[in-house]
């Protein structure tokens, strides 16, 4: 198990080396060592997908097995799962009947949650007082209200001034957002640099 | 070569950092969610009830991974933490190379632990390939699993509204944080405290994951003096009409 854990070790921090370099370093063979390291990534991600989709018919049969809550909506996961699965090897992902399964139900019921999600917001919205009750909520909501005033359309025409709140607050928001990105730039960068030097090993190294 | 200067920089300075801290802890300012994770994971080992760790959807081969391997190393250091539970956590995402990558952080947690024979594979779990896929199944554990604290690190869209609704619904508590702006601005209306920016990656450092979680703190706070340092010097030599 040990041996195991160094070489996972040594593979992932070679890879990485590699790949990091690749984008600053344009002697050969180094760029196409990284996107030959890159191609391997994807086509291992793709057999993933195969493994994660095991993993989540394993898990709804579980609850079937063992007679838990939810275990019907499990069993007809995985039963969708296999019929749709089944088809699409038979007829071919651009047939008509597969590309009906898609229009007539995974689009609907994705946009039926996105429509939850805007009364969800506004809810949540509503309950933040009784969350927290400081400036920066109040600084928050304002903004919020601002800035949904002077992008509305109203029956009677634009919000007098509202290229004034688009102006501050667009400057406002334009400069906090970068400031936020700046800073998870470097914390992804800090997580990267970590895994490289085997300090954080996710793949199973202690 | 801007790029791997600082790249270099970076590097020099973890390392170095993370030798001084192995022999000297630092102290951490107080982060009310962090302080509120670490109540919620003692609370559910003696409660007997379940924590709930969502990772997110992003894909280790694109830049949104970082977010998803700042999760992890926090997933590593709670695994070990509940290992004595009689229920372990779960632990979903919305990608397959993360949800196994989750499977084995749980499993070396619960080696490091001497626990290894409490993992279970059905623990670290993929509930879906798509944004609302993912929260819907996401969703479901967090009704049926007898959860009593959701976090929620990584990256995620606006699809983190239905899950943070649906902790709220269950009265559970909820940690949650991401390195997307409008799941930022959904976390801060909905969690009890909000993290915010690049607090996301200081989740290792707040629950005891070693050194160099530490010294990465460190590290960012200088590169981000440096950043305002250059920012504010392009501003004025740009005044002075030099650039």
């Amino acid at each position: 198990m040990r041996i195991v854990a160094i070489l996972s070790a040594i593979a992932a921090i070679s890879a990485g080396v590699i790949v990091l370099l690749g984008y600053f370093v344009s002697t050969s063979p180094v760029p196409a060592l990284r996107l030959l390291l890159t191609d391997w990534a994807i086509m291992i991600a793709g057999m993933a997908v195969l493994v994660g989709i095991y993993n989540l018919a394993a898990v709804q049969m579980e609850k079937v097995r063992s007679r838990q809550k939810g275990g019907v909506y499990g069993a007809l996961l995985v039963l969708s799962l296999i019929v749709t699965f089944g088809f699409g090897l038979l007829l071919g992902p651009q047939d008509p009947l597969m590309r009906l399964a898609v229009e007539a139900i995974i689009l609907p019921v994705e946009a039926a949650l996105m429509a939850i999600l805007a009364v969800t917001l506004i809810y949540a919205s509503i309950r933040l007082f009784q969350r927290r009750k400081d400036v920066t909520s109040v600084l928050f909501l304002v903004a919020a209200l601002l800035f949904m005033l002077a992008m509305m359309p109203t029956p009677f025409g634009p919000v007098p001034g509202d290229w004034f709140i688009l102006l501050v607050e667009g400057a406002v928001a334009e400069g906090g957002a970068r400031g936020l990105l700046i800073g998870i730039a470097l914390g992804t960068l800090l997580t990267g640099l970590r895994v490289l030097f085997g300090m954080d090993r996710p793949y199973g190294g202690s | 070569m801007i790029g791997l200067s600082l790249v270099a920089v970076a590097a020099l300075l973890l390392i170095a950092l993370t030798l001084w801290r192995r022999r000297n802890p630092a102290m951490l300012r107080p982060i009310g969610a962090y302080e509120r994770l670490n109540r919620a994971v003692g609370l559910a080992v003696e409660q007997g009830t379940r924590l709930h760790i969502s990772l997110g959807r992003g894909s280790l081969a694109t830049t949104r991974g970082g977010s998803a391997l700042a999760g992890l190393g926090m997933l590593r250091r709670l695994a070990e933490r509940t290992s004595a539970s009689d229920r372990p956590p779960v632990v979903t995402s919305g990608d397959a190379s993360l949800a196994i990558l989750s499977q084995d952080t749980l499993q070396s947690g619960y080696r490091a632990a001497g626990a290894e024979d409490q993992y279970r594979f059905s623990t670290g779990r993929l509930t879906g390939l798509t944004p609302f896929s993912y929260a819907a199944g996401t969703m479901s554990v967090e009704h049926d699993e007898n959860v009593s604290a959701n976090v929620v690190l990584g990256d995620l869209g606006a699809e983190a509204g239905l899950i943070a609704e649906a902790s709220d619904r269950e009265n559970s508590s909820l940690v949650a944080a991401s390195d997307d702006l409008s799941a930022q601005t959904i976390f801060y209306l909905s969690a009890q405290e909000p993290l915010i920016g690049e607090e996301l990656f200081a989740a290792g450092a707040y629950v005891g994951a070693g050194a160099a979680h530490q010294a990465s703190l460190q590290v960012q706070d200088i590169l981000r003096w440096l950043v305002v340092l250059a920012i504010l010097a392009g501003a004025f030599l740009k005044f002075l009409g030099m650039i």
